[in-house]
C-alpha cells in the first residue's frame, strides 16, 4: 500500500475550485474587524462565510468587512442566514451574486428560530431554483443521508450537514449519519455547525468529511486567534488520521510489548 | 405637466427609508449622493436586481423601492 504521496498535495475541490485548507470560518460575532481578520489568518482558511445585509445609508462611511478581509485573497461564501423560506434565500443570493460577482454560495433555509434546524422542504426547493439560475450552492442540511442524496441530485455542489444546532458548540451528535452521508456522497461533505472545540473538528475529519465550517467555536472562544490556530491543527490532525487509517477497536487489552523473553 | 428648467425631485424608498432624489438621476448618481461605493454593494429595485454595469444608464423613477446591500460578518 502506498502512503499519501505528500500531505502538501492533499487538496479538495468544490465546483471546480481547489483549496488546500479544509477549514471554512464564519465572520460573525467577533468583537472587532481586526480580531476577525487575525482569526481568519490564524485559521489558514481560504474560504469565509459572509452575510448579506442592508448598508447603513445614514452612515455610509462605516468600515466594511471587505476593508479588513480582502475578497481577492480569501473566497467569500455568501450565506442566507436568517432566511426562513426558499424565496427569501433565493432573493438574498441573487443580491449576493451581484455584490460579489460569483456563483459559489452557501444556502441555508431555516425552519425555526429556537433550533435553527434547516427546513429541508424549502431547502430542496431553493436548491433546484438556484441551480437552474446558474448558482453553485453548498447546502446546509440535516444529518440525514437521504436528504443529502436528494440535495446532490438537485445539484448541490457540497453537502453540509449540521453536527449539532448552529452556535450550540455541542460537537458531532451523530457520527453514524455523518459517516453515512460521507459514504453516499459524490460531492464534498463538510460538517457545518455544532463544533465547540478542536476535538470536535478532528472527529468530523476522522469520519472522512472533506472539511468543516465553523464560526461561534472560534468567535466565542476566550482567545479567538489561538482557537483559530487550534482548529487549523485539529482539522489537519483529523484529516491525517483519516488518511492514515485508524486501528481497529478491541473490547480488551492487547499488550504493546512482546510477551516472549519475559524474565 | 409643464416642462421646466428647474430640477425637480422625486420620492423613492431606500432600505425602507423615504428619500428624495433629483428626477432623471441615474442609480449611479443616487449612490454617489448617498456616499456609497458602487463596487462594494448590490442594488435591487422593486424586487429586481439592477446589474452594476447599468448603474450609469438606469434612471431612478418616482416611487421606486430600492434595497442596497453589502457583505457583513456572518456564519
Amino acid at each position: 500500500m502506498n502512503a499519501p504521496q505528500s500531505i502538501g498535495a492533499d487538496t479538495w475541490s468544490v465546483a471546480g475550485r481547489t483549496f488546500t485548507s479544509r477549514l471554512i470560518v464564519g465572520t460573525g460575532k467577533y468583537k472587532s474587524f481586526e480580531e476577525n481578520a487575525a482569526a481568519v489568518e490564524a485559521s489558514g482558511a481560504q474560504i469565509v462565510t459572509v452575510a448579506i445585509r442592508r448598508v447603513n445609508i445614514a452612515d455610509p462611511s462605516q468600515p466594511m468587512l471587505t476593508d479588513f478581509i480582502d475578497p481577492k485573497k480569501v473566497t467569500y461564501l455568501p450565506n442566507t442566514a436568517g432566511c426562513f423560506t426558499a424565496d427569501e434565500a433565493i432573493r438574498t443570493l441573487r443580491l449576493a451574486r451581484e455584490a460579489g460577482g460569483w456563483n459559489l454560495v452557501k444556502l441555508e433555509v431555516l425552519g425555526e428560530a429556537k433550533t435553527l434546524y434547516p427546513d429541508m422542504r424549502e431547502t430542496l426547493k431553493a436548491t433546484e431554483v438556484l441551480v437552474k439560475e446558474g448558482f453553485e450552492p453548498m447546502v446546509y442540511c440535516v444529518d440525514d443521508p437521504i436528504a443529502a442524496k436528494q440535495l446532490e441530485e438537485a445539484g448541490a455542489v457540497a453537502i453540509m450537514p449540521l453536527g449539532a444546532p448552529i452556535g450550540s458548540g455541542l460537537g458531532i451528535q451523530n457520527r453514524v449519519t455523518i459517516r453515512l452521508i460521507v459514504e453516499g456522497a459524490g460531492v464534498p461533505v463538510l460538517v457545518d455547525a455544532g463544533v465547540g472545540t478542536a476535538s470536535d473538528a478532528a472527529v468530523a475529519m476522522e469520519l472522512g468529511c472533506d472539511g468543516v465550517l465553523m464560526n461561534t467555536a472560534i468567535a466565542e472562544a476566550k482567545d479567538p486567534v489561538t482557537m483559530a490556530r487550534a482548529m487549523k491543527l485539529a482539522i489537519e490532525a483529523g484529516r491525517l488520521a483519516y488518511l492514515a487509517g485508524r486501528m481497529g477497536m478491541r473490547r480488551y487489552a492487547d499488550p504493546s510489548s512482546p510477551l516472549s523473553g519475559l524474565i | 405637466m409643464a416642462e421646466t428648467a428647474e430640477k425637480q425631485t422625486i420620492s423613492v424608498r431606500v432600505n425602507g427609508e423615504q428619500r428624495t432624489v433629483e428626477s432623471e438621476c441615474s442609480i449611479a448618481a443616487m449612490l454617489r449622493a448617498i456616499g456609497l461605493d458602487a463596487l462594494k454593494i448590490a442594488v435591487e429595485r422593486n424586487l429586481e436586481i439592477v446589474p452594476r454595469s447599468t448603474f450609469e444608464e438606469v434612471k431612478v423613477r418616482d416611487g421606486d423601492a430600492f434595497e442596497i446591500v453589502h457583505f457583513v460578518g456572518g456564519g
